[in-house]
């Protein structure tokens, strides 16, 4: 995206505050006139300060006095206007946040899925944060910056243009001077960050496996590696700080040339010249040699907070015009006393053309069926749950639920139709309550325990700290890996939907832990039509009918027995699990 | 402080030195009106343009001398922070690599990693800007005080007072400002936090079609924040025009009463501009001060983290020159109980059991039953909190550290392996160890098969956490490890779980043919793992509930039989 396309972006989040921004410009160029103007009537009252017996007091009162509503005013507008750029900048930062969010909520998980989340995260906290900060307030203090050059600029010529001249000259040597100063920094960065990062890592695995390290008594060894990095980090960092640090000493040393250079030139003009110059004036130019070169400086470091506002502004804008997933027909059905019945038919799917996923798929469960899913590892197992919780569309073919095309139906009638479990168990944050009753917010407390009562949760949610109102973690990490999966049944148990889908456990958890989580599976699955990634072999034995999967493709079909006898993987794969 | 101390004290001289050529700078810096006041009055004034070039020179060489008196001191200031945490790090790592487990546990490997890297860097640049700046402003501030009384005590009274009001405001703000910024972090982090959840649950959410709420819930979140954002933006918005104001003001004061003391012959006016300039530097130094306050508190609290860490005492105390037995693959655990630190139940009750040279030990029972707490206490990762563990009839606590390091060869749950190459990570169970060792170690770990399509073999670089390798060689490759020390126990802590049945079997088998012979505890939640163990210890809420072979068990121990019928469901079932 180029700069030329971003910009209109960006200006169709400032429109609702167009009054506003056009307010703060306003106020900002009558706040550098008045505070350029503040040093000019110091000046004039100076110069009415002469010698012993020569002091005009009547005169610099009224000077004075007007030089007290200068600065009030100034101080007012100044902090008039940084209260409007603080609105507007925060308040656009909630919009884009707002927007980036509405747009997650409604892409697909096609996206969602191929797309780390941290850098999703990133874009909506931090980028947007940038974005607005460098954008927004960059552009103000580039805004007032250069109205505060081309001020003191017309302020100087107008009082003395020979002056102004010798500090226009000057003043590029302080910026020369900075580039110079980071761009050699820069290389010195450079290899800091990457000692650094070396060390790091040194230290990451040292500490973070520190366990294995004293197992094997590699202490030495590690601090022999951590001093040699220790020490090129030691002289990288010295040259890059000290460096670093230049910049600054550096201008302010071209800024006490300037300065010299209007001293000198000032008391020359005011001794020797034709009476235009006095001392109140080069008093005033004194005050602008101090300041001219600040802005510039500034300027410069806008600049490149600018480059970066504008990338970040490119991913959240990317990320906002992401393509949403495709809308509900405008009339799909909502689905009522779902029987669960769900056919597959000629089902095709991938997640990548070039890569063949499902290949004509076809299964019919009628209503009640348990069907199980079974394969290695990776084998594609989620990809069939996916599809009928409709996360993804089919490529081509359908799938139906009581003879009703799923895109063809709400996708909120749909999954309130399932049940779903899935062994990675996400909780929420918030009480035990609040996640029991996901599915159901307005179950009264007695459902809430009775649910959990039938998932064997209600005994171990008793002895939590705060029972059924113990906060939980983000993850969900104050609870073992089996009590957060008894929890998620809980939350299904609650609903009881007419279809279920389930994802066994497997090793994580200890197997008495399981045979209760398997005694619940079982109370819901009474009457429902079943969906089940098993991976145990009462469960499978029991099926009706399973899926047997190798690499996304489910290659064989049909009941225990039939595929016992059919003697292919499945039945390779049985003897290999159970039998030694 | 105490580390902090003991390293700058190596650098003594760019401690002193640093501030020192600081001040130089400042006085320098201070010296710049003083001789404009001469340009003015005795230049223009006497009209001598001698004297104005000449002086004008001086400006020039007080910015020369002020830039040279810098470099030197921001030279000497880098030089000091870098090195002093530089070697305070060398020591933390020393000391943290002499902790043991427990206090491991207690701290947390986060923590101490954020101690050696954030924590350390936040000090770093406290350091630097404190030996540069900590001086500097309140001296530019009370010297340009002090410089305004020489020229005129009645004069110099407006700096006495403009000074602690802009003090006040100056702090004032930030000191309101720094809780409510953490107020707007907080708030940030709560957005953070939902917009997390809603990727990491994107599947449950949409389940329980709950993207309405969570909508409304993130557009309450931003309204709060940015309602907060606004708020602590109105305050510290404040800074600017006040101490503009209060500059301002004090400089018409200056001014007037300057006026008047002209008049009468006491001031000129040159000294009238002196007291204006004066004036001018103080606000700059005082808010680079308030903000190097800020730098500093954040430096005192990661400096007191640090120490924090040096203060952590190691709970065990291993023998140097201990006892070296014999034959430590002889292993008795007699009525022994664990209890971690600050833990209120203990994880290891009463265990008991005797295994002899060349044995294999099975350890089964459910997930937080105490497996691998039981072994971790055999290399005294850990110690017993009562009874007594002996190897080779010898109590661990009287081993020498060298013996336990050198014959007693982990294989930890999580298979960890370190950046290098494959050779350097065996080369972690015995530096010394020859090829023929490595190689022998590779087949019964049953590795040498995908090592050996490997491009580059046994020379393949690791990358850190051994995410080139997959979970299965991982486990493969730190048996390995353990094997090339030839160790006389050897302790498997649930290592196989990755590895399909079949090679999981070949593995047991290689292990068990070992010529060295070693003792051999296996860890596992599998039965079939363990049936042809010499003894197995049933484990269930840390209790040894059954000691025995497989066939013994499953006859006299619930437990056992439990887990075993929970794998093979029915009896009969061919197994």
């Amino acid at each position: 995206m180029k700069t030329s396309k971003i910009i209109p972006k960006v200006l169709r989040f400032l429109r609702p505050y167009s009054f506003l921004t056009l307010l703060s410009v306003i106020i900002s160029a009558a706040s550098v006139f008045l505070t350029l103007y503040v040093p000019i009537l110091i000046g004039e009252a100076i110069d009415l300060i002469i010698e012993k017996g020569n002091v005009d007091i009547e005169g610099i009162v009224p000077i004075l006095v007007r030089a007290f509503v200068c600065v009030a005013a100034t101080a007012l507008l100044n902090w008039t206007v940084s209260t409007i750029n603080n609105k507007i900048t925060f308040e656009v930062i909630r919009d884009v946040r707002k927007n980036a969010f509405r747009k997650l909520e409604e892409l697909p998980l096609s996206y969602l899925d191929s797309h780390p989340s941290g850098d999703i995260v990133s874009r909506i906290i931090s980028d947007v944060d940038s974005f607005a900060d460098g954008l927004l307030l960059g552009f103000t203090q580039f805004f007032t910056g250069v109205l505060t050059i081309l001020g003191t600029l017309i302020f100087m010529f107008a009082l003395n243009p020979v002056i102004a001249v010798i500090v226009v000259v000057l003043t590029p040597l302080s910026l020369f001077v900075a580039r110079f100063v980071s761009k050699h920094t820069y290389d010195m960065f450079k290899v800091q960050s990457e000692t650094r990062g070396e060390q790091t890592a040194l230290i990451d695995e040292a500490i973070g496996e520190q366990k294995v390290v004293k197992a094997f008594s590699r202490e030495d060894e590690i601090m022999e590696s951590f001093d040699e990095i220790n020490e090129r980090l030691i002289r990288a960092s010295v040259k890059a700080t000290f460096f670093s640090s230049l910049v600054n000493p550096c201008t302010r040393f071209v800024n006490s040339l300037v300065y010299a250079a209007v001293g000198c030139f000032g008391a020359l003009f005011v001794a020797f010249g034709s009476g235009a110059m006095t001392v109140g004036t080069l008093s005033c130019f004194l005050g602008y040699a101090n300041q001219y070169t600040k802005p510039f400086n500034e300027i410069s470091g806008v600049i490149t907070e600018l480059q970066n506002a504008l990338a970040c502004a490119e991913r959240i804008f990317d990320f906002i015009e992401e393509k949403p997933r495709t809308p509900d027909k405008a009339d799909a059905v909502v689905m009522d006393n779902v029987s669960g019945k769900v056919k597959l038919d000629n089902v095709y799917f991938s997640y990548v053309p070039e890569q063949k996923l499902i290949e004509d798929l076809n299964l019919e469960a009628s209503p009640g069926q348990r069907i199980a899913i079974v394969g290695p590892t990776g084998c594609g197992k989620t990809t069939v749950i996916n599809l009928l919780m409709r996360f993804y569309d089919v490529s081509s073919g359908a799938i139906s639920v009581d003879d009703v095309d799923v895109r063809d139906m709400t996708r909120s009638s749909l999954r309130s139709s399932f049940g779903m479990v899935l062994q990675d168990t996400w909780l929420m944050r918030g009480t035990v309550r609040d996640n029991i009753s996901m599915g159901k917010p307005d179950a009264t407390g007695e459902e809430i325990i009775a649910a959990a009562k039938a998932a064997h949760a209600h005994s171990f949610i008793k002895r939590l700290p705060n029972g059924y109102d113990t906060l939980l973690d983000e993850n969900g990490e104050n609870l073992s890996q089996g009590q957060r999966q008894l929890l998620s049944i809980a939350r299904v148990m609650l609903c009881l939907p007419p279809m279920l889908i389930l994802d066994e456990a497997t090793s994580s958890i200890d197997t008495r832990t399981e045979m209760k989580i398997q005694d619940a599976f079982l109370k819901m699955m009474k009457g429902r039509t079943s969906f089940i990634v098993a991976h145990r072999l009462s469960t499978i034995r029991e099926a009706d009918v399973i899926l047997v999967m190798r690499d996304g493709n489910v290659i064989e079909k049909g009941s225990h027995d039939e595929l016992l006898a059919a003697g292919g993987f499945y039945a390779e794969l049985y003897n290999s699990q159970f039998a030694s | 402080m105490k580390h902090l101390l003991k390293h700058a004290k190596k650098y003594k001289k760019e401690v002193v030195c640093g501030p020192l050529f600081k001040l130089f700078e400042a006085t320098f810096e201070l010296g710049v009106p003083l001789v404009m006041q001469q340009i003015i009055d005795v230049g223009i004034g006497e009209g001598r343009q001698r004297y104005i070039i000449g002086m004008s020179l001086v400006l020039v060489l007080l910015g020369v001398l002020g830039l040279a008196s810098t470099l030197v001191a921001q030279y000497f200031s880098a030089k000091a922070a870098v090195n002093i945490v530089g070697g305070m790090k060398r020591d933390l790592l020393f000391h943290i690599q002499s902790l043991s487990f427990t206090e491991l546990d207690k701290v947390g490997t986060s923590t101490l990693i954020t101690r050696m890297t954030s924590d350390a860097n936040q000090l770093q640049n406290g350091i630097n800007l404190t030996l540069r700046l900590f001086m500097r402003s309140p001296f530019i501030v009370f010297g340009a005080m002090i410089m305004a009384f020489t020229i005129d005590v009645k004069s110099a009274l407006t700096f006495a007072a403009v000074i602690p009001l802009l003090s006040i405001v100056v702090f004032g703000i930030m000191l309101i400002c720094i809780p409510l910024y953490r107020g707007v972090q907080q708030k940030l982090d709560g957005v953070l936090s939902i917009t997390r959840e809603n990727l990491s649950g994107v599947r449950v959410i949409r389940a329980f079609r709950r993207e309405p709420f969570e909508k409304s819930r993130f557009n309450e979140r931003c309204e709060e924040l940015s309602r907060e954002q606004e708020r602590v933006g109105r305050i510290s918005a404040l800074m600017n025009p006040l101490t503009y104001v209060l500059i301002n003001v004090a400089v018409l004061v200056l001014i007037y009463i300057g006026a008047i003391r002209v008049e009468t012959g006491i001031l000129t006016q040159g000294a009238v501009i002196a007291l204006y300039n004066y004036m001018s530097q103080i606000l700059v130094e005082l808010i680079k001060f308030a903000s190097l306050i800020i730098t500093i508190t954040k430096s005192v609290a990661s400096e007191h983290r640090m120490e924090g860490i040096f203060e952590i005492k190691s709970s065990m105390e291993m023998k140097e020159n201990g006892i070296m037995p014999e034959n430590i693959g002889n292993v008795s655990f007699k009525n022994v109980s664990l209890t971690y630190e600050g833990a209120s139940e203990p994880s290891l009750e009463g265990i008991s059991f005797e295994a002899n040279r060349g044995e294999t030990i099975g350890i089964i029972g459910g997930t937080g039953s105490g497996k691998s707490s039981l072994v971790n206490l055999i290399p005294r990762f850990y110690d017993a909190s009562e009874g007594e563990i002996t190897l080779g009839g010898v109590n661990v606590k009287e081993l020498d550290a060298a013996v336990l390091r050198e014959k007693v060869g982990v294989v930890p749950q999580r298979a960890v392996l370190f950046r290098g190459s494959v050779r350097e990570n065996l080369l972690w169970g015995n530096e010394n160890a020859d090829d023929e060792t490595i190689k022998e170690a590779l087949d019964a770990s049953q590795s040498s098969e995908f090592i050996s399509k490997k491009e580059k073999g046994i020379e393949e670089t690791v990358e850190q956490g051994g995410r080139n390798f997959s979970g299965g060689q991982r486990q493969r490759l730190t048996i390995a490890r353990a094997l090339v020390r030839r160790p006389e126990v050897l302790i498997l802590d649930d290592s196989t779980s990755a590895l399909d049945f079949a090679t999981d079997a070949a593995l047991r088998r290689a292990v068990s043919e070992l010529d060295f012979a070693p003792t051999v505890f296996i860890v596992s939640q599998r039965t079939s793992s363990l049936k042809n163990a010499d003894k197995i210890i049933v484990l269930d809420d840390g209790k040894q509930v059954g000691l025995g072979t497989h066939e013994e068990l499953l006859s006299s121990c619930p437990v056992y039989r439990e887990i075993h019928e929970s794998q093979f469901r029915r009896e009969g079932e061919k197994i």
